[in-house]
Parts: structure tokens; C-alpha cells; sequence
């Protein structure tokens, strides 16, 4: 089938990072640094995708300021005329380095925030010290001007901070906040008995957040990733299979999603092996889930399959079994129980924080 | 805050929000945190005239001078909900 070019590339520059978040959406088998693409096949991936139609790159990880080439690669993709993101911890940025980021026209920075106080934030992040690390950058960031968006990591553990964390957003001049409830992919798998909200919390965060977007309307713009395990409907994942975007690996694996590796009977080809735009419209794994005539039902015969087109693939493997099945979320899934019985597993046991396997 | 637009008020694109063109699509997109909007003929041309200089009031007259068919107040209320939304997602201040 046809598909339209992509918007947005996820460039995942490394694995690398200090923290150790228990719910990183890095797979369990990370990519290790010497397996990681050098500066030249970045550059070159960057070229290829403006001229595939992506607009814009999100340059995260890990944490992408542990490469040190980050400024440069930065400068070559605004070279390359795309919009330039970058999703950090905030470890890392020093003033010079911010300094080099602006110069290279860097556009936008998506700073994570684990916590609101320092012990809960160092608890959850793996890493003692880093919410005053954070903080002076994010100051730091404040201070120059660069466009801030706050990303604020919601769980059962930091979700009765949502004052707080709207109350931080807004004193560090965030333009943006994005409330978004963990997704259960990568680590947060291992960890969902002790992140997963509760019900009142997940009724909550909805009214909170309805009502924070009323009152700094204007002032600081909202976007809300409600906890799916409490919806009757999926998410349209990444808008719908090979639709929008794609992810790039720290070793050069395209994805259509960062989690997609999950699926194991699909084959993920490299940007080492094969152009971009090729990848994009002809391989198997991109076509695997494009569109609407795959689905099976109760999808097929559903009202709102060009809605959510089936939900998450990566969601039907985790939680089914089976990456072509209906997202087990869905009210209308065979597999719906699976999602209420994990509802039923709180834990309090330790975090499994990511590490290198 | 209101979003609604005073005449005397001048609209800008703070940094961060930027138009440019998508060769690949043919058309000219707006660029902003984390969002691409594509845009059409009419957001195009009022996005042109939003130069950090040019008032609300400017703007629209501007328009109806290069609209001159179009029915009385009817360019108005549009740029009025096509900046407010833009507005609201803080891809536009005001000075
Ligand atoms: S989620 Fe945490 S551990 Fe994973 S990349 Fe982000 S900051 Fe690092
Ligand atoms: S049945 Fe399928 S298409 Fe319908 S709402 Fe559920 S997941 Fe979406």
C-alpha cells in the first residue's frame, strides 16, 4: 500500500545515560557504545530524511548529551533544514555545551523531570544528585530563552505532586508541560506492579489537568498522555503504524516504533544496509501494519478503526501474545482481562532500574 | 488569560515557531515545539504578515485589502480563531 512521507524522526543518538529510570522506554537489550553509528552515517541519515519529507528530529537516548558530538550533530541537521529537538535528562549540559547547542540552532529542548523533590526525583532517576543538577539547567535553559518543555514522567509514586510539578513547570518558564502517565513498554514492563497509578489517581490527573489547562491558558500549553491501562479505548499509536514517524536506533535499526523490536517475527533493516526512503515504503516491517486491512476483529468491523487503528502493536505482543491482535486496552478485546488482572498486582517490592545486560 | 486579540495587539512568533517550506509536500509548514502544521493558502498569507511589527488591527487590513470579495467581517474572524489557536498552544505572544 502507499503511505504518505513521514513527519518526525526519534533519533536515538545512544543508550548511554547516568540516570537509570525504571520506566525507560529503552529496550532491554540496549545498544552498547561501540556498536553506535559515527557522526559522518548521522549526518548522513539526517540528509535523507529531510529529503524523505521529515520535518523534524528528536534527538534523544539515553541521554544524547553523553555523545560528544551532540553540537554537531545538531548542526547538521538544522543544516539539513530540519526542526531540531532535543529529549534530555538535562545531565550533562553545561553552560558551554549550551552555548555550542545554540550556536548549531538547536531549537527546542524536552527536559524529563522524575520528581519534584530531590529524593523522590534521585529516587526514581537511579541517581543521587541529579535533581539539583537538573534544576540549574533547566534554569540554565530558562535564562537563554531556549524554548522549554517540561516533561513530567507520572507514575503511582509522583502522581499526588501534580501541583507541585505544574507549580515547577510554570517557575521555570516552560512554555510546554506534558503530563504523561508511564507507558507500559521497555523497562516500565518490569516495573508496572509498582508504577501503575491507582483509580482515583488516574481520576485525578484527568481533572487536574482539564482544569490547569483552563487557568494558564495563554500562558502554558497542556498535553496529556492519560494511564491507557484505565481507558476503555487504545492510543493511536505513533498515529497509526509507518503513517508519521519513525525511530532510529542507536546502532542505525529503523523502527516505526521505539518498542517495535518487541515483536519478534518482524526484521528491522539498518541505515548501514539499505536507504532510508527504501526502508520507509518497501520493507516488510513497515508494511506489516500499515493501514486498516490487517486488522482482525473485532477491529475490522469497528466504528472507530481509523481512530486508533487497533491500538499499539507493541501492546497486543506484550499483553496477548500476538502483535496483530486488538490492543488487549480496548473494552471490546478478547484479552481485555489480562490488562484488569495486572490492575489487581501492586507492588511495593524495589525498582528494577535499567542497566546494560 | 483570554486569547482573543485586541486590534493594537501585535502578534509574534517567538522563538522556537518559524515558517518554512516542505519541499517534499509542496507546501510552506509551520515549525514549532514538537508540532509541524501544515499550512494552507489562508494561514499561509496570514502568517506572512505576522512580523512582530504588524498589529492585529494591521493584519486583517492588510487582508481585506488583498480579499477585497470577501463578505464584511468574514476575514476578521477568521484570523481571530486562526491566531487564537495558535495562541493557545504558545506558538504565538503577544507584545
Ligand atoms: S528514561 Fe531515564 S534512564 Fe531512560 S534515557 Fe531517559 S533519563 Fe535516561
Ligand atoms: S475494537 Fe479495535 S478499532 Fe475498535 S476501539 Fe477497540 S481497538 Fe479500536
Amino acid at each position: 500500500m502507499s503511505a504518505p512521507p513521514p513527519i518526525a524522526m526519534l533519533a536515538e543518538l545512544t543508550h548511554r545515560c547516568p540516570l537509570s529510570c525504571p520506566y525507560c522506554s529503552n529496550p532491554l537489550e540496549m545498544v552498547r557504545a561501540k556498536e553506535e553509528l559515527p557522526t559522518e552515517v548521522w549526518v548522513d541519515v539526517f540528509a535523507q530524511a529531510a529529503a524523505l519529507g521529515v520535518l523534524q528530529v528528536h534527538l534523544s537516548g539515553g541521554e544524547p548529551a553523553s555523545r560528544r558530538d551532540l553540537e554537531a550533530l545538531v548542526g547538521a541537521a538544522r543544516k539539513a533544514g530540519l526542526y531540531t529537538n532535543l529529549i534530555t535528562s538535562g545531565i550533562g549540559l553545561t553552560p558551554l555545551r549550551l552555548d555550542a547547542l545554540e550556536a548549531a540552532g538547536l531549537d527546542h529542548i524536552q527536559l524529563s523531570m522524575q520528581g519534584t523533590r530531590p529524593d523522590l526525583a534521585d529516587w526514581i532517576g537511579g541517581y543521587r544528585g541529579g535533581f539539583e543538577r537538573k534544576i540549574a539547567v533547566a534554569r540554565e535553559i530558562g535564562r537563554r530563552g531556549i524554548p522549554l518543555t517540561l516533561n513530567a514522567v507520572m507514575h503511582r509514586h509522583n502522581l499526588d505532586d501534580l501541583d507541585a510539578t505544574i507549580a515547577l513547570a510554570l517557575d521555570l518558564g516552560a512554555r510546554r508541560i506534558e503530563v504523561a502517565c508511564v507507558q507500559f513498554h521497555g523497562w516500565a514492563v518490569a516495573n508496572r506492579a509498582q508504577l501503575l497509578p491507582t483509580r482515583e489517581q488516574t481520576e485525578m490527573v484527568k481533572r487536574k489537568v482539564a482544569a490547569a489547562r483552563a487557568e494558564y491558558e495563554g500562558v502554558m500549553a497542556f498535553d496529556f498522555v492519560p494511564p491507557d491501562y484505565y481507558s476503555d479505548y487504545p492510543k493511536a499509536c505513533m498515529g497509526g503504524w509507518g503513517s508519521a514517524g519513525l525511530n532510529v536506533t542507536p546502532n542505525g535499526t529503523v523502527l516505526p516504533c521505539h518498542a517495535a523490536e518487541t515483536i519478534p517475527h518482524l526484521r528491522f533493516e539498518k541505515v548501514t544496509d539499505r536507504p532510508l526512503a527504501e526502508i520507509w515504503y518497501e520493507s516488510a516491517a513497515f508494511n506489516a501494519y500499515r493501514g486498516t486491512d490487517w486488522l482482525p476483529e473485532p477491529c475490522a468491523g469497528c466504528e472507530r478503526k481509523e481512530i486508533d487503528f487497533g491500538g499499539c502493536r507493541c501492546q497486543a505482543m506484550a499483553l496477548a501474545g500476538d502483535a496483530s491482535a486488538t490492543d488487549p486496552i480496548c473494552a471490546k478485546s478478547p484479552h481485555r482481562a489480562r490488562v484488569l488482572a495486572a490492575l489487581e498486582e501492586v507492588s511495593d517490592a524495589p525498582f528494577t532500574y535499567r542497566k546494560l545486560g | 488569560m483570554s486569547l482573543t486579540f485586541a486590534a493594537s495587539d501585535v502578534p509574534y512568533m517567538p522563538r522556537g515557531v518559524r515558517v518554512a517550506d516542505d519541499p517534499v509536500r509542496g507546501q510552506k509548514v509551520l515549525l514549532a515545539p514538537e508540532k509541524a502544521v501544515a499550512l494552507d493558502a489562508v494561514g499561509e498569507a496570514i502568517l506572512a504578515r505576522v512580523d512582530g511589527a504588524a498589529s492585529f488591527g494591521a493584519i486583517v487590513a492588510s487582508l481585506n485589502a488583498a480579499f477585497p470579495g470577501a463578505p464584511e467581517g468574514r476575514i476578521e474572524a477568521d484570523v481571530q480563531s486562526f491566531l487564537a489557536a495558535l495562541r493557545a498552544r504558545i506558538f504565538l505572544m503577544v507584545k
